[in-house]
């Protein structure tokens, strides 16, 4: 029998939650005998290449980028997780949501203290480029999603509380310790 | 010696409870050990009504425990599936109206806000976002008002007062629009002692006492370790 | 800009009493075209009050600001019906010869144009008010004319060219406002000798007052209807230093106007009215609270009190009954429609923000200067007038059995006859439509817009406490409308009307709101027609008052009523939409950088 398959993704996030996923320390050993890791920082794996039975992602959707990367998990993944404050409700990052696009862009690229007294300011407008959203939004904003670990970072021991649920079919229950929004 | 005072007795939930004429069903119910979970809600002070968490059902109608007295033979229905989420709806709501990060807020793991949605389990709210445009704010000297958390329970309307009985604090406009100001002259006399029970008072972070913060570490903060009311149920035994 | 003589001189008018902190701020507002915030700084310090405890009244009503509003102050009426009848086109007009949009002013700070929620003049829409003159049917014509007058420097009373029928045309009014009185009955609208009514009640004892009104069963006409009998009898029983007899002029629903035409061509019979149930509760004095829209006819209203004082029928030893002195002082508003809950409205009349109070205490216990009070509607008190003329036995024979006498509605839309009808109790939708030309309409809002739409296999439905229960409100919605709009309309009077505070009406609402636009805009699954239904239903079990335990029903009556249009707008075979749209998303920062998005977003395809 296959293991079932795992992704992860940070998006507009801090990587935080990625670390406090390493951070169940020996239990990863655990965890690499139960699971697969497909399309992950973690292995480094960099495009979907089979089915997904589980599809983690932190970080909210700042750019283009993040929807896409957002909307390629939902097509993959079987079941799709929001994990910390970021993904579930913008978090830091959507302390922007107030101020106008215009005004963050002029204030990154025009306004802010350089040690080059030639730069020549310029707005960043390259094709390549991932283009900025209006707002920060949080997943379930774009996507269907089908469960939310919350917490700054969501502590470990909730992470494998909760892949350990999943993995043997049991409904999440969460314990008021593990509950948490900072 | 004390007079024994005229009891009446109600249920809540089928649970016979005895308690004095006057007294408020949220108030019956907390001395018979029962938490009516409230947000708006100051022991002391006269009570609001604004939060609406506290809504109990009696005979089909709902009304707040914290505004509605207890009467004989009262049937009031407090934990039920259908009234607990709708309450748990309401926390959703403030949570969507206004910005609430927890990460960076003072007042987490304080917070009466927050410990209502752990108490409830909230995971994510039912609601989208609004992400309104809102200030940081300061008021006179001593205090900071952090209008992104304001959940407009009127505790420091109803509750700050200088000596002559004049209201420092006070809200403006309506609808969606309403916030809550504070007379920056008055605010700036305020006392030290005063200052603090503003902040205190407060059930989210969004009254702060200038230069004070984060004073109490992860693990030891209010409601760390167990949910907003549980002391109210321990009580009872 | 308010000088300190200003403030000075209104203060000295109202005596320094901060009770009458709306009437000092009227008056500012109306001389300095705004409430300053130095001018509340003065007001606060004359009064010895906090700056927030003013600011907070100031930034309440809607007819207060802290911008200068104009010198001309537009404020043109945005409810459906005004829309109906053609308002983008007159608010179009406007805003091309002011040279301003509405929501500012010019930079001369000459004329603002403001939009405002219903004005009571439902059956001649569009209408707009200006310094508080009424101006009706308006047109684009009209309006550049109009205009013209106020770049001319005229008096808003100068420009009215013609006037109404009946009082509006009287010298003290002078009003272009149309009575469009279609079908009077016998209990409110027909002709009334002052007098007939008290004389008969002080011939009583207050207690046989009492009796004869529960004899008639009369209840309260506001949309509640509690029995009016009993109310008094409660506030009688009552002790207190004082008691009071309050009337309800604010009536605010939209699409409701017959308390306008009641006040115009019946004020005698209402403040007779109101002397009764002094008489009854034991009252001295009396309040009208008059909504601010209205105050066209205060000048009017204080000259029939006036009149009634000279017959004797007001002030002391009324109708030659020796110890039973009643008075009526008018109170106005400033813009909320809140306030025509009674106890938000109580809190009003004394000066504060028109937040509703918790009850209990009830006003009959506890309510204008919380003391003993009854709160009446106008057609209540015009019809225990007639009650104790006429008798009880007579209203009661009127009417259904549950519902005695008759009821004045208000009727606009998309109807031929729009106006003012008292019928008896009991008569069917279909027989109004009938008798106002709109049989062809496709819904009725019965109630207004916190009452029920109604579809046509419903027009057999009565009007009558026991079936239609409603304060007067019916708008005829012609086989042309959009019904959506109509929900659109209301939701967003609801949301800007919410007092703010309880937290399911002010956050609710405009969640509710949101989910409708959502569904609106073709991004709705059948998930969100359920949370429509769920969240209404959560705003209206835990709301404070009537307002916030009303506001869904615009959404949830068109969803019992007209299912299969929520229907037909969603898509039935997805399980989730978002309202996100990523072109529309990145369009802000493409603007500035440049980029473009490489392909068309895929899951918005026609965005």
């Amino acid at each position: 029998m296959s293991k079932p398959v795992i992704a992860t993704a940070s998006l507009a996030g801090c990587f935080g939650c990625h670390m406090s996923f390493l951070d169940i320390d020996e239990r990863i050993l655990d965890l690499i005998d139960l699971v697969e890791f497909n399309k992950s920082p973690i292995d480094d794996i960099k495009t979907f290449t089979k089915p997904v039975d589980v599809g983690i992602i932190e970080g909210g959707c700042c750019n283009s980028e993040n929807v896409e990367v957002l909307r390629e998990f939902r097509k993959h993944c079987k079941v799709l997780i929001s994990l910390g404050e970021c993904a579930i409700m913008g978090g830091l990052p959507a302390m922007r949501n107030g101020i106008p696009v215009r005004e963050c862009l002029e204030e990154a690229y025009f306004h802010s203290p350089t040690i080059d007294p030639a730069d020549p300011r310029l707005m960043p407008g390259d094709e390549d480029l991932p283009i900025i959203l209006d707002k920060v939004y949080p997943l379930h904003e774009i996507v269907k999603i089908d469960a939310y670990l919350p917490g700054c970072p969501p502590s470990a021991d909730l992470i494998w509380k909760a892949l350990t649920s999943l993995l043997e079919g049991k409904p999440l229950e969460i314990p008021y310790s593990l509950l948490k929004f900072d | 010696m004390p007079k024994t005072k005229p009891v009446l007795t109600f249920t809540i939930d089928g649970k016979k409870c005895r308690t004095s004429p006057g007294q408020t069903i949220l108030e019956a119910a907390k001395a018979n050990g029962i938490y009516i979970p409230s947000l708006c809600y100051w022991e002391g002070m006269k009570p609001a009504g604004a939060c609406r968490i506290c809504t109990v059902r009696v005979g089909g109608r709902y009304m707040a425990a914290c505004t509605q007295p207890a009467a004989e033979g009262m049937a009031v229905e407090n934990d039920v599936p259908d009234i607990q989420d709708m309450r748990k709806a309401i926390v959703e709501m403030l949570f969507v109206e206004g910005n609430h990060m927890c990460p960076t807020c003072e007042k987490s793991g304080n917070c009466e806000l927050q410990a209502l949605a752990y108490r409830f389990q909230m995971l994510v709210p039912r609601f989208p976002f609004q992400f309104p445009v809102r200030e940081v704010e300061p008021a006179g000297t001593k205090i900071l008002l952090e209008h992104n958390r304001c959940v407009k329970c009127l505790r420091c309307v109803r509750g700050v007062r200088t000596r002559d009985n004049k209201t420092v604090f006070g809200a403006l406009k309506r609808s969606k629009d309403k916030k809550i100001a504070v007379d920056q002259a008055l605010a700036s006399a305020l006392p030290e002692k005063q200052a603090r029970q503003a902040m205190d008072r407060c059930p989210v972070g969004s009254i702060l006492r200038k230069e004070v913060g984060f004073a109490v570490p992860i693990g030891k903060r209010k409601y760390d370790k167990k949910p907003i009311g549980s002391e109210i149920e321990k009580a009872e035994g | 800009m308010p000088s300190k003589g200003l403030v000075t001189a209104a203060l000295g008018r109202h005596r320094h009493d901060r009770a009458r902190l709306i009437d000092i701020l009227r008056d500012i507002q109306a001389q300095a075209g705004c409430v300053s915030p130095e001018a509340v700084a003065e007001i606060a310090a004359g009064l010895g009050v906090s700056t927030v405890a003013v600011e907070g009244v100031a930034t309440f009503y809607h007819f207060f600001s802290a911008r200068p509003a104009g010198t001309y102050a537009v404020y043109l009426n945005d409810n459906i019906v005004s829309v109906m009848k053609g308002r983008a086109a007159v608010a179009a007009a406007f805003e091309k010869a002011v040279g301003c949009k509405f929501g500012e002013t010019t930079p001369d700070g000459r004329i603002g144009l403001h939009r405002t929620s219903c004005i009571g003049m439902n059956d001649q829409e569009p209408a707009a008010l200006i310094n508080g003159v009424v101006f009706t049917s308006l047109t684009p014509a009209k309006a550049r004319v109009i205009v013209e007058g106020m770049k001319a420097g005229m008096d808003p009373k100068a420009m009215v060219a013609s006037f109404g029928d009946g009082a509006n045309a009287s010298k003290i009014v002078r009003a272009m406002v149309k009575n469009n009185i279609r079908k009077e009955g016998p209990v409110v609208l027909a002709p009334f000798r002052s007098g007939s009514a008290i004389k008969k009640a002080v011939k009583l004892t207050p207690e046989e007052v009492i009796a004869e009104v529960k004899k008639s069963n009369l209840l309260g006409r506001g949309g509640a209807g509690f029995p009016t009998g009993l109310k008094w009898e409660f506030c009688r029983r009552e002790k207190g230093e004082a008691h009071y007899v309050v009337c309800n002029a604010d009536e605010g629903e939209p699409g409701t106007f017959k308390d306008r035409v009641i006040l115009t061509e019946r004020p005698h019979l209402l403040f007779e009215g109101m002397a009764v149930a002094g008489y009854a509760v034991g009252a001295k004095e009396g309040v009208l609270y008059l909504r601010a829209e209205y105050a066209y006819l205060l000048p009017y209203l204080q000259k029939v009190l006036a009149d009634l004082r000279k017959k004797g029928l007001l002030g002391k030893k009324i109708a030659g009954k020796t110890g039973f002195s009643f008075d009526i002082t008018i109170k106005l508003g400033a813009g909320a429609y809140v306030c025509g809950e009674e106890s938000a409205l109580l809190q009003s009349a004394q000066g504060e923000r028109g937040e509703p109070r918790d009850r209990p205490p009830f006003p009959v216990s506890s309510g204008y200067r919380f003391l003993p009070t009854t709160v009446n509607n106008v057609e209540t008190l015009c019809a225990a007038a007639r009650i104790l003329e006429k008798g009880g036995a007579w209203f009661k024979d009127m009417g259904t059995a549950r519902s005695a006498g008759t009821k004045v509605l208000s009727v606009s839309g998309d109807c031929k006859k729009p106006g003012v009808y008292e019928v008896p109790f009991g008569l069917t939708v279909r027989r109004l439509l009938e008798m106002a030309g709109g049989t062809d309409a496709r819904a009725v809002q019965v109630g207004g817009p916190s009452g029920c739409c109604i579809s046509r296999g419903q027009f057999d439905r009565a009007i009558a406490f026991e079936d239609l229960a409603t304060g007067g409100s019916v708008i005829v919605i012609g086989p042309q409308r959009k019904l959506f709009e109509v929900i659109h309309n209301f939701m967003e009077f609801f949301v800007e009307e919410s007092c703010g505070w309880c937290v399911p009406c002010r956050a609710g609402n405009p969640l509710l709101l949101r989910k409708l636009e959502k569904i609106m805009s073709g991004k709705g699954t059948p998930s969100d027609i359920a949370d429509l239904e769920s969240w209404g239903k959560t705003i209206k079990a835990m709301s404070r008052c009537g307002l916030g335990q009303t506001s869904p029903n615009p959404i949830l009556t068109t969803i019992q009523n007209f299912r299969e249009l929520y229907e037909s707008k969603v898509d039935r075979n997805r399980d989730f939409k978002p309202e996100f749209d990523l072109a529309e998303s990145v369009k802000a920062a493409s603007e500035i950088t440049g980029q473009k998005l490489a392909a068309h977003d895929p899951e918005n395809p026609h965005a």
